[in-house]
């Protein structure tokens, strides 16, 4: 097993990625947006190629959308699910990787629920890997596609107020879009419960306030996390009424942020806990356009990985 | 047969200097130590420009012998040890089953004995099965050769327990080495808490942790009068705090990994296993102040908490990967390379930290060079470098993150019992060996 620089073959995570290969992706993500929303949604572009999904983790819309995005540019799909497969005889990843590897798949994307697990994979697959999720790691493809629809509403990222509110201690999502913005020039502000900020995100480049109030002012862009309402038995919150009073985010709140502000959630959402109801349903809120725009820039993500055109991925 | 070290440099690891002289080893004991010793009707080993240490004593090892076999044998862990410089190890009862009966005590003596390389020296369980819950039969133990208890690998959770054990090892005359953990603070996590876990996704081990346990054992070694050794130091804090015991008179020594004083949490960046180990590498201001522990006496031993496992063991998701790094075959080139070359401690006081200080600790003989003590003897060339390589260990398993590193400072001779069991790095008996030769 060589351990590879994966220079210009997987997407692991954002941690790193210099803003001119963000803006490529996020560009070609404007003609694949125009292709899924036409009445006859494929492409020949990857036909002969093979994309296997590998999530070992539940999920409904990362998988279901990488593999529509995979299928709209006609590749083949295979999808393996850590519960119906060889991993509950105890294969490790290691092998299941070789497996994959002499399938001659073209690329792997894997949701995993502990961090590095796509780097693991990549040491040993000739294979794209892209990381759809890997613990409280990295999210690439979420941020991503989070920083199309903002770009799409703002016609900008630099310059912009970014908010997350929540678990950031947790989130993976959060990590992404981190690097991500403050790579594109975003200035990205956090508030959460003090239990769940992590040591060093100053380091990240990022702005820590404890009250939410102070984060959604003037801000151009307030993303609320999902609050996982197991939390509350590891001590890390009181419950979720208080959560919501501190946290939430209301109506009243967002009436501090700039006048154009846009909600956004990574789903899937607690409704009245991190995010009011009537905003979640608001003109305000684009979350259902995030998950259009997923499939858009995973597509991208696909296309320039399989075609060779993307000039980089991470390993951090 | 009379063998004599002529020309050397020897270390007086109590007086804290260097002396020229000759060494006579006669029958497997130290005959003379002179000025000048004729070289008539011995085997002569011309040994000037190099050090003349007392057997190195690597107090804390993991010889994973009996139950894990697939990651070292007593043979070849004691190969290791005799490749690495050390001439006697005390292993740590963390096998399967649990060092915690006598007849697992002979068993580990009898390898130790059939291998014919380093000293084994076994430490027994603190609490049967290490379980933390019932004391082990200490007396029974002492008696079959431990020299030592310890439940390593996990911290005795319960104060009462802990107490207990403590009073009755003191009551048997051994010292109790503390892994020193709080294992609800530390519950799920796989590497130092802080910036680099923030980044890497992992859930992180704050250094209270070990912290909170390394104060309650020594408020314990107090109450108790039971002679405490805290294993493997890796925070500021527990520097401290073995620090003011000290001050205060206390029974506490401490020992240092290799590992803890050289690496950070960086380290673990790109999820290397071979990184992970517990307790954790941890921030340069730990590294820093583990340091300044070795230099001004704190830290009293340099153990390498030698800890092998296979490697796919290690291939595996970081969170998945056993705890653990092997230390025997390196140590004493890091030592050198990164404490005595760099002046933080006379090659005298490191060495003592490898040979006088675990010696006395444990209660065994050796550590100097004085006549008619044992001639277990390690040669170090100074200004020797070496480049660490996995591929030419004797020990079973190679997982260390410090592939490539060179180091200067390398033992060239070892000798357990007046035989000559190492010259060169290459084991003089190479039967019975790990992987790498």
């Amino acid at each position: 097993m060589g351990s590879r620089t994966a220079i210009g073959r997987n997407l692991l995570g954002l941690e790193g990625m210099p803003f001119h290969q963000i803006e490529h992706i996020l560009d070609t993500a404007v003609p694949m947006k125009q292709i899924i929303k036409r009445d006859i949604k494929k492409v020949p572009t990857l036909r002969g190629r093979t994309v296997v999904t590998l999530f070992y983790e539940p999920s409904t819309r990362t998988r279901a959308s990488f593999e529509l995005a995979a299928k709209y540019l006609s590749a083949d799909t295979v999808s393996i699910a850590a519960s119906t497969s060889s991993v509950v005889k105890g294969e490790s990843l290691y092998d299941t990787g070789r497996t994959i590897e002499a399938m001659t798949a073209d690329a792997v994307v894997l949701r995993h629920p502990m961090a590095g697990a796509p780097h693991l994979l990549a040491r040993v697959l000739s294979a794209a890997v892209i990381n759809a999720g890997d613990g409280m790691h990295e999210h690439p493809t979420q941020a991503l596609l989070d920083m199309f629809t903002i770009r799409e509403k703002k016609g900008r990222l630099e310059g912009l107020k970014v908010a997350i509110v929540g678990d950031i201690m947790h989130s993976r999502v959060a990590r992404s879009n981190i690097w991500g913005l403050t790579a594109m020039g975003a200035r990205v502000h956090v508030s959460g419960p003090r239990t769940m900020i992590p040591p060093g995100l100053a380091e990240m480049g990022v702005e820590v306030a404890e009250r939410v109030e102070d984060v959604v002012r003037d801000a151009d862009v307030v993303m609320a996390l999902r609050l996982q309402t197991e939390r509350q038995e590891e001590a890390l919150l009181p419950d979720l009424r208080e959560y919501a009073r501190r946290w939430g985010i209301s109506a009243e709140r967002l009436a501090s942020a700039k006048s154009d502000v846009i909600v956004m959630h990574p789903g899937p959402m607690n409704r009245g806990v991190e995010i009011a109801s009537d905003v979640a349903d608001s003109s305000l809120s684009v979350i259902e356009e995030q998950v259009t725009n997923g499939v858009a820039v995973r597509m991208a993500v696909l296309y320039l990985l399989l075609m060779g055109e993307v000039s980089n991925a991470v390993v951090v | 047969m009379r063998l004599l070290f002529k020309g050397g440099t020897l270390v007086d690891v109590a007086g804290g200097g260097l002396y020229r002289a000759d060494l006579l080893v006669d029958d497997g004991r130290i005959a003379a130590i002179d000025r000048e010793i004729g070289s008539e009707g011995v085997e002569v080993l011309d040994v000037s420009g190099l050090l003349v240490a007392p057997g190195l004593i690597d107090m804390h090892v993991h010889l994973r012998e009996p139950g894990h076999e697939h990651k070292e044998t007593i043979a070849s862990g004691t190969a290791a040890a005799v490749r690495g410089g050390f001439t006697a190890v005390a292993a740590m009862p963390n096998t399967e089953p649990v060092a915690d009966s006598a007849g697992v005590v002979r068993l580990i003596l009898e390898r130790a004995r059939q291998a014919g390389r380093a000293r084994v020296y076994p430490i027994c369980a603190l609490t049967k099965g290490s379980c933390g819950e019932q004391l082990s039969p200490m007396e029974e133990l002492a008696a079959a050769g431990a020299v030592a208890f310890s439940d390593d690998g996990r911290s005795v959770r319960s104060a009462r327990v802990m107490r207990r054990a403590m009073e009755y090892a003191a009551s048997v005359g051994r010292v109790v080495i503390a892994h020193c953990e709080d294992h609800d603070l530390s519950a799920g996590g796989a590497m130092h808490e802080g910036a680099v876990a923030t980044r890497l996704g992992l859930h992180g081990i704050p250094a209270a942790a070990e912290e909170i346990v390394v104060a309650r054992d020594i408020l314990l070694a107090e109450a108790t009068g039971c002679r405490l050794h805290i294993a493997h130091v890796s925070t500021a804090g527990s520097v401290r705090l073995v620090r003011e015991a000290k001050a205060r008179g206390l029974p506490v020594t401490a020992e240092a990994a290799p590992h803890h004083f050289i690496l950070t949490d960086e380290a673990v960046l790109g999820y290397d296993t071979n990184a992970k180990v517990n307790p954790p590498l941890r921030s340069a201001r730990d590294v820093a102040a583990v340091r300044e522990g070795l230099a001004d006496g704190t830290i009293d031993v340099i153990a390498t908490d030698h800890a092998p496992h296979a490697a796919h063991e290690k291939d595996v998701e970081f969170d998945r990967a056993p705890c653990g790094i092997v230390g025997l075959e390196t140590a004493v080139g890091l030592v050198f390379a990164e404490l005595v070359e760099t002046g933080l401690l006379s090659p005298a006081q490191a060495i003592a930290k490898m040979s006088l200080n675990p010696a006395a600790i444990l209660g065994v003989e050796g550590g100097r060079l004085e006549a008619g003590g044992p001639a277990d003897i390690t040669v170090i060339d100074p200004a020797r470098k070496e480049v660490i390589d996995r591929a030419s260990f004797a020990g079973k398993s190679t997982n260390m993150p410090f592939q490539d590193r060179e180091v200067k400072g390398i033992p060239v001779i070892t000798m357990v019992r007046g035989k000559i069991l190492m010259r060169d790095r290459l084991l003089t008996n190479r039967q019975v060996c790990g992987g790498g030769q």
